[in-house]
């Protein structure tokens, strides 16, 4: 084929504008939505989440149920969406809560230096060394089930890949003309640190945040689907997945919960991806 | 070279023994009685039973003590006794690990051998059709749950079209082979049973490809881009400035320059497809240590999450320093550093 590119520098102009609008515009649309429907659930939803009618059990899609009943007659389509609520606070809490905690440490280590730096980046190397489902697992177990628990376990194990990130931006930081300017007119350390230092060094870390909530979205559903994130019958969409894995033949109880995590977890790749070429140039052209 | 592997080793071997001490701090702060779980309701009730029983585990023993307790007996490779199952826990390791290490292998192959032509094609071919299926791919692997796929891909191709066989490492029908490594493929070509051997390969189809998938989205989302930038550079240039064939620029000057972000991840991602095997072998029944992983923590078994905390931590630092001796193999300048 002649027509292989042998020295992508740029991608074509159309591809390259969906990718650098498209696509994260798609994203916020996507996540938006989702917001919109978790605020107003009281009032878009037909039915009562939590409304069992064994009569119409396991009845697939339909005009008066667009995504069929579960096992116990539910309404899956009001289910799904009373499950946003608590896929996006959960979500937001323990990456907003774990970001700003792993910011703050790996800033101030990075900024103090010394013994403090040293202690704090062999910490976060420690819980480096599990993957983060597995410990948040055990403590999930040990704390006991409940969406309050499982957003302490997975908190737990968030923040250090934030306090590596601040660590690493701060020391870049650190050097530059604008913070010994700071420092001449006597600013003090804390006020260097959060007003001039990280607004500096933000940017990178809301590229970590967005593509974040998608993954923290993930491993609440993967706990919740373990039987570690709700308390039954709360609707929760690792939950409704789980109830409805047996199954198969009734593929919509499963199917549609499903589909709500993998929408919510393109969103905020989108948004992320997008956000990193708008902060890279070096990245933008492809 | 022997000193710097040497010194790694040895700080390997005290981070996995700070990782056990970790969790062993976390299970003891936290509630959660391992003799009243695992006692049940009718013997929790009795104090002098329970009394005993954690006497038996030397539940009621101070902390450091426990904890010596644990370091005592781990340099003598034992692991202790399973509270749940009340057998030894390497004996359970050793009978739920086979399974787990057949799935993952596996799955990482898979993983390799699509995710990395594919990255490469893609970058190669950028905004062709391979770039968009790159792009689907590995979107959906990184964005979908790994137990939702499961269910997804039971449903259609077990469920609906019945290509696949079911949940579980063989028909109930087949009889498993005598046990050599554990390793199903491998015992059964050992002894030659090559009906069994087919059951057991037809069985890893599904739960490979669904643990592959995750793995193999940012295989090939990694490559692309390594690719892509390996692509732009000045020697690429003059390669084809003299007319070499693009075979051999791709292949022979781009692709190796290429290759050390994608072996990071790859050694990463072995690593943690283990992790992700909770979710694969809950579907698919699969008898792994995914499963034993989950049911320790809700039975909150002290001696079972300790010894998967110290296997899962030793792998992940061996697979670190790995990953990192790999690195001078494939650039000679890092050892000159």
């Amino acid at each position: 084929m002649s027509d292989v590119v042998i020295l992508p520098a740029m991608a074509s102009p159309r591809a390259r504008r969906v990718r650098r609008y498209g696509l994260p515009i798609l994203g916020a649309g996507i996540i938006l939505a989702w917001a919109l429907a978790a605020t107003f659930a009281p009032w878009i939803c037909p039915y009562d989440p939590n409304f069992v009618d064994v009569a119409q059990r396991l009845r697939p899609p339909s005009a008066a149920n667009w995504l069929g009943t579960d096992a116990l007659g539910r309404d899956v389509l009001t289910r799904v969406i009373y499950g946003a609520r608590t896929s996006l606070s959960v979500g937001l809490i323990v990456v907003l809560l774990g970001g700003a905690f792993g910011t703050l440490l790996g800033a101030a280590a990075a900024y103090v230096r010394g013994w403090a730096e040293e202690a704090l980046m062999r910490a976060t190397d420690l819980v480096f060394c599990f993957p983060p489902i597995i410990l948040a697992m055990a403590i999930a177990a040990a704390l006991g089930i409940g969406a309050v628990n499982t957003a302490i376990a997975m908190l737990v194990v968030w923040w250090p890949k934030f306090a590596r990130l601040a660590r690493s931006l701060v020391i870049t930081q650190r050097s530059m003309e604008y913070v010994e300017a700071a420092q001449s007119i006597g600013f003090g350390p804390g006020h260097i640190l959060v007003r001039q230092i990280i607004p500096n060094a933000v940017g990178p870390l809301v590229v970590l945040v967005t593509l974040d909530l998608g993954n923290a979205i993930l491993v609440f559903a993967g706990l919740s689907f373990l039987g570690l994130g709700v308390v039954p019958p709360t609707p929760e969409w690792g939950a409704m997945v789980a109830e409805g894995r047996e199954l198969v033949q009734q593929w919509w109880v499963a199917t549609f919960p499903g589909l709500a995590i993998l929408t919510v977890v393109m969103g905020f790749n989108f948004m992320g991806d997008g956000f990193r070429d708008w902060l890279d140039p070096h990245a933008r052209s492809r | 070279m022997i000193r710097y592997v040497g010194s790694r080793l040895l700080t390997s071997v005290v981070m996995v023994l700070l990782s056990t001490l970790v969790i062993f701090l976390i299970a003891n702060t936290v509630p959660g009685d391992p003799a009243l779980v695992a006692m049940g309701d009718m013997a929790a009730s009795d104090p002098a039973q329970v009394k005993a029983f954690r006497a038996e585990y030397g539940l009621d023993l101070p902390l450091w003590e426990q904890y010596g307790l644990f370091l005592q007996r781990l340099v003598h490779g034992d692991l202790g006794i399973s509270i749940s199952s009340r057998r030894p826990v390497l004996d359970d390791i050793v009978d739920y690990a086979p399974a787990t290490l057949e799935l993952a292998t596996i799955a990482f192959i898979l993983s390799i051998v699509v995710g990395l032509p594919l990255g490469v094609l893609a970058a190669v071919r950028r905004d062709s059709w391979i770039d968009h299926v790159a792009r689907a791919v590995s979107l959906i692997g990184v964005s979908a749950p790994t137990f939702w796929l499961a269910f997804i891909m039971l449903a259609i191709f077990y469920g609906q079209l019945d290509w696949a066989p079911g949940p579980g490492r063989l028909d109930p029908v087949s009889f498993p082979p005598d046990r050599i490594t554990g390793l199903l493929l491998i015992d059964t070509a050992l002894q030659g049973d090559w009906a069994t051997f087919h059951d057991a390969a037809a069985h890893l189809v599904l739960p490979s490809i669904v643990l592959a998938m995750a793995t193999l989205g940012l295989v090939t989302r990694t490559t692309r881009a390594a690719m892509l930038e390996a692509l732009s550079q000045d020697y690429v240039r003059v390669a084809r400035a003299k007319g070499l064939r693009r075979r051999v620029i791709v292949n022979g000057h781009a692709l190796p320059n290429a290759l050390l972000p994608v072996v990071t991840l790859g050694g990463l991602a072995y690593a943690n497809l283990l992790a992700g095997a909770v979710m694969t072998e809950t579907v698919f029944s699969w008898p792994g240590l995914g499963r034993y992983t989950f049911r320790s923590a809700v039975t909150v078994d002290f001696p079972a999450i300790m010894a998967i905390t110290a296997i899962v931590a030793a792998v992940f630092v061996l697979v670190n320093l790995a990953v990192d001796l790999s690195y001078a193999m494939l650039d000679p300048r890092v050892t000159k550093r």
